[in-house]
């Protein structure tokens, strides 16, 4: 157990406040594994239970509580989610398989670029490797309908971009960091945009307004590479 | 029904906001000074989430189309219907065919920068997911999911009471007189330092106190991007996804913040620096593009404290207007 520059850094995960509307538990497992993820889904399904959580919103490897209204002592909080956390096991949850078309560099990839000057691989390395994997879905976030994916073969990480991109068109399939994405809808983001693919993935007026849920996959199918 | 003769960009239907959603990506919305957002609902006996109109480029300018008792909050727009001046932060009734104008905000050093015509019954949108405010990233909720413009008819809710029996000659303190926040002559936000704060170096960490952050034109209800003396990190940081909330400060490689504001996605990667408390959220919703603020640290007790203190004023709020309903003239 170490202290490391004043945050609370243990092997039960780490534990954080986003000012007095959630806070936020961050597993402390040093690789993203799907197995942690499962443990994540089972924490989220049990706080939600609880009376001060709105919310429990799971992330990548990590679980935000929503407050409903923050509790006075935070401490007991806290506590409860360690607690918890130790003692869940993985859930897993049967899925479907979406196959997703791609368009990979182009028009559609306009940080291709960027991605090959980080990795030193081809466009087409690039485009097999992000192709190849079965991406289980392990969580939603960033916009209606956005999947997080697990799974990215680690050789076309790439940082996020110094300055976020204002508008990226909805179907941009993108690469943050140690992760892969596809955006469901136009707007801005930080991730470096590969490829393209269309596809609708939410809809209010819908029973479960999300195509894709935690514990459905991705396979991304290479349509087409532009050089 | 009030039909829309002239708005700026960017005005949109609000309710609260839209809560319980983040699971599939929604964020929540909702107005940017919940606190004028409620007092304008309390002054027409209103729920205090129904739905208003959040207008923050001027001129604005509606019709109505029938009898409407309605009340303007947040930002002093100079408010004229049909050319008489209305006192802001009151109800008022409007006749069918009258005009209402919106001006630019009276200019002042604690410049407010968001107007909200609420309106007996509240706007009557659809409720999507629960929520009337507008999901312009998802398109939807609100009116049609979008910004209203020119030649939008937006029709308005059921009321318990005519609209004569509205507060009309009542005013409420606005908050921003009654709970002021300054430091330096700066309006000032209250923040908790959020994970990664400790992993800036010092000079950042002094400097994030004792500077004047400038709110962008790059600002919006998504976001508010600052400029600043740049915040350094001691080593880069790649971040997994994880969800957040309006009022995360996010710290991009370039160093210069962005908080997150109401339409802020869920989610985000970037280095958490802070979080503005929910408490002071309506106060930077109201800083204007342009103006500074600065940041003061609270602790875990303030925050929870100020949360008091705004149910506080919005319950003496419910209490005066009650009261005047109870004896006005209006009195069945």
């Amino acid at each position: 157990m170490a202290e490391a520059e004043g945050r609370v850094m243990s092997v039960e995960g780490e534990f954080s406040l986003l000012g007095t509307t959630a806070a936020l538990f961050e597993a402390p497992d040093a690789e993203m594994t799907l197995q942690t993820q499962q443990r994540i889904w089972a924490l989220a399904r049990e706080a939600q239970e609880w009376d001060e959580v709105l919310e429990a919103v799971p992330g990548m490897n990590n679980l935000m509580l929503a407050f409903a209204r923050p509790p006075r002592e935070l401490a007991q909080l806290r506590e409860r989610v360690l607690q918890a956390w130790s003692c869940v096991k993985p859930m897993t949850l049967q899925g479907r398989v979406v196959e997703l078309p791609v368009v990979y560099g182009g028009d559609g990839g306009p940080h291709m670029a960027d991605v090959v000057a980080h990795t030193g691989l081809t466009i087409d390395d690039i485009a097999e490797l992000h192709s190849t994997p079965l991406y289980p879905v392990y969580a939603l976030g960033s916009h209606p309908g956005y999947c997080y994916l697990g799974g990215m073969d680690p050789r076309i990480a790439t940082p996020r971009r110094k300055q976020p991109v204002l508008r990226i068109p909805g179907g941009a399939v993108s690469i943050g960091g140690f992760q892969t994405g596809v955006s469901a809808s136009p707007g801005p983001s930080g991730w470096n945009t590969i490829g393209s693919t269309s596809m609708s993935f939410f809809d209010p007026a819908r029973d479960m307004p999300a195509l894709l849920q935690p514990g459905d996959s991705i396979r991304f199918r290479v349509e087409k590479v532009i050089r | 029904m009030i039909e829309v003769l002239g708005a700026g960009a960017l005005t949109t239907v609000q309710d609260r906001g839209r809560f319980g959603c983040l699971r599939w990506g929604v964020g929540t919305a909702g107005a940017m000074d919940s606190m004028a957002l409620c007092a304008g609902n309390i002054l027409l006996g209103n729920d205090r989430d129904c739905a208003a109109v959040e207008i923050c480029v001027f001129p604005f300018r509606v019709r109505f189309g029938e009898e409407c008792a309605f009340a303007l909050t947040g930002a002093d727009c100079v408010a004229k219907l049909d050319g008489a001046a209305l006192i802001p932060w009151s109800a008022h009734v409007a006749r069918a065919g009258q005009e209402l104008h919106l001006a630019a905000p009276q200019a002042g050093p604690m410049r407010a920068s968001r107007a909200y015509l609420c309106v007996a019954g509240g706007i009557d949108v659809a409720k999507v997911l629960d929520s009337r405010s507008t999901q312009l990233r998802g398109a939807f909720g609100g009116f049609e999911g979008r910004p209203l413009q020119r030649g939008d008819v937006l029709r308005t809710g059921a009321t318990k009471r005519a609209p004569g029996k509205a507060a009309c000659g009542l005013g409420l303190v606005p908050p921003q007189v009654a709970l002021p926040l300054e430091r330096d002559g700066c309006r000032a936000i209250r923040v908790l330092p959020a994970a990664e704060y400790e992993r800036y170096t010092p000079e950042s960490r002094a400097s994030f106190w004792s500077g004047e952050w400038k709110i962008t034109p790059q600002s919006d209800r998504y976001g508010y991007r600052l400029s600043g003396v740049g915040l350094q990190a001691n080593a880069p940081m790649e971040m997994r996804s994880h969800g957040i909330v309006p009022g995360v400060i996010q710290v991009p490689p370039d160093g210069q913040p962005i908080v997150q504001m109401r339409d802020a996605q869920p989610t985000g990667g970037y280095p958490k620096f802070a979080t503005v408390i929910e408490a002071d959220m309506w106060r930077l919703g109201q800083a204007p593009i342009g103006s500074r603020i600065r940041f003061v640290e609270a602790t875990w007790d303030e925050a929870i404290d100020a949360l008091d203190e705004l149910d506080a004023w919005l319950a003496e709020a419910q209490r005066h207007v009650s009261l005047h309903a109870g004896t006005g003239k209006t009195a069945a």
